[in-house]
């Protein structure tokens, strides 16, 4: 019962291996999934709170919290607390990614 | 993970920004411009806010002692733009030295020094930190001697936490803008001295 | 009004409740005393799913001893950890 009732984001105390330094990427689609949880956050705005967003990510469950990579967490609680709202529906999104899919294969097409 | 399917360009995740910023652009939430200027701003917020703060606190004896009773306040009153943040900033001394992390998530002050490296995020960083500092920080090369009280900040909730770092022997004679150059991200998170020129 | 003030002992409540919760599991049972008394701030647990989280909850720094919190702690005996806790996590130590 060592670690019942502890959740998998809460990791303070975990046995881990060393700090890897290295590498610091932030490409740009990550710079917008920042950028659309400030927008969603900030006082203007209010649509989705802090707490709500790492609700999401918790949410997610501890095996894809630990495949995920940190943006991708983000946009899926994001996409989540915005569907729970009734602000998107799946239907819509569904329909707008096949969408945006066709344009960037479209462009890819080109180049 | 990348869940690319084998015809598309995009992986799952960047379709599904991409779709959400362009739904809710369409249903008047914020405009394409509104995200261009939001991800301009984030650019622009380098550990160089910081370390002007730290030069400032350690060259102003007033805006230091401001600095550590309302770090929030502080910094608006030398025209920073803080947004929510509410800052604390801790001073390590010959006697403490502060070190931060968030062990469940990532709470960072963004509004000074940006986003949070990749290591600040890690499972390994905010596993470990909390029990075994020292441990931690000899990985980053600083070795605070055992007298010395090493204290950690969980930064769990409302606040965001900065580190003061000592200010090095031998900089006396140096303007603010040359200590400046010499503060460090990793010295505000304090997994590093600030070493002197 | 906060129900603390700076050196009162404290013991963090044991719970384990599902939900989005500002506590880190291994604070829970372990004492120490109060070194800040911060703001008042909505409450987290309720913001997570969308409401006001209001009233509004006394938040603290709490230090604690490292050598209370871990038992195998490996550095100096003065070493010390600040925990962000809410009110309602924490309880008078002589009452636990």
């Amino acid at each position: 019962m060592a670690n019942a009732g502890r959740m998998h984001h809460d990791m303070g105390g975990r046995d881990a291996g060393p700090v890897d330094r290295g590498g610091h990427s932030h490409p740009e689609w990550e710079k917008r999934v920042d950028a659309l949880m400030m927008l969603l956050s900030n006082s203007k705005r209010r649509v989705i709170g802090v707490d709500e967003l790492r609700r999401g990510i918790e949410e997610l469950g501890a095996e894809n919290y630990s495949k995920m990579t940190y943006y991708e967490r983000w946009v899926s609680s994001i996409t989540h607390n915005l569907l729970e709202k009734g602000i998107i529906s799946s239907d819509e999104l569904g329909r707008k990614m096949a969408e945006v899919e066709d344009t960037a294969r479209a462009a890819g097409d080109r180049g | 993970m990348t869940m690319r399917s084998e015809d598309s360009v995009l992986d799952h995740y960047q379709a599904m920004e991409l779709a959400v910023s362009a739904l809710l652009i369409d249903k008047g939430y914020f405009s394409a411009a509104d995200m261009e200027a939001e991800i301009d701003a984030m650019a622009k917020r380098t550990p160089d806010i910081g370390a002007a703060v730290v030069a400032q606190a350690w060259t102003d004896p007033d805006f230091k002692a401001r600095l550590l009773a309302d770090g929030t306040a502080a910094c608006e009153s030398i025209g920073l733009d803080m947004g929510p943040t509410r800052l604390m900033v801790v001073e390590s001394t010959e006697t403490v030295h502060n070190v931060i992390v968030c062990t469940l998530c990532s709470c960072f002050p963004r509004m000074l020094m940006g986003i949070p490296p990749d290591w600040y995020k890690s499972v390994n960083y905010r596993s470990r930190v909390v029990r075994e500092p020292r441990m931690v920080l000899k990985e980053f090369g600083t070795e605070p001697s055992a007298d010395v009280e090493v204290r950690v900040h969980d930064n769990t909730a409302d606040m965001r936490y900065l580190v003061l770092p000592r200010r090095p022997a031998s900089t006396d004679g140096m303007s603010r803008e040359e200590l400046a150059k010499l503060v460090t991200r990793d010295s505000m998170i304090g997994v590093k001295i600030v070493e002197a020129p | 009004m906060a129900r603390f003030v700076p050196g009162d002992n404290v013991t963090v409540r044991r719970a384990f409740p599902p939900g989005h919760v500002r506590t880190p599991y291994y604070i829970r049972g372990k004492s120490g005393h109060i070194a800040q008394v911060l703001d008042s701030f909505a409450n987290p647990e309720e913001l997570a799913f969308g409401r006001d989280g209001l009233p509004k909850r006394p938040l603290y720094r709490v230090r604690f001893a490292q050598s209370r919190v871990w038992s195998d702690y490996s550095g100096s005996a003065g070493d010390t950890i600040d925990v962000e806790l809410y009110e309602h996590w924490l309880e008078s130590e002589e009452n636990t």
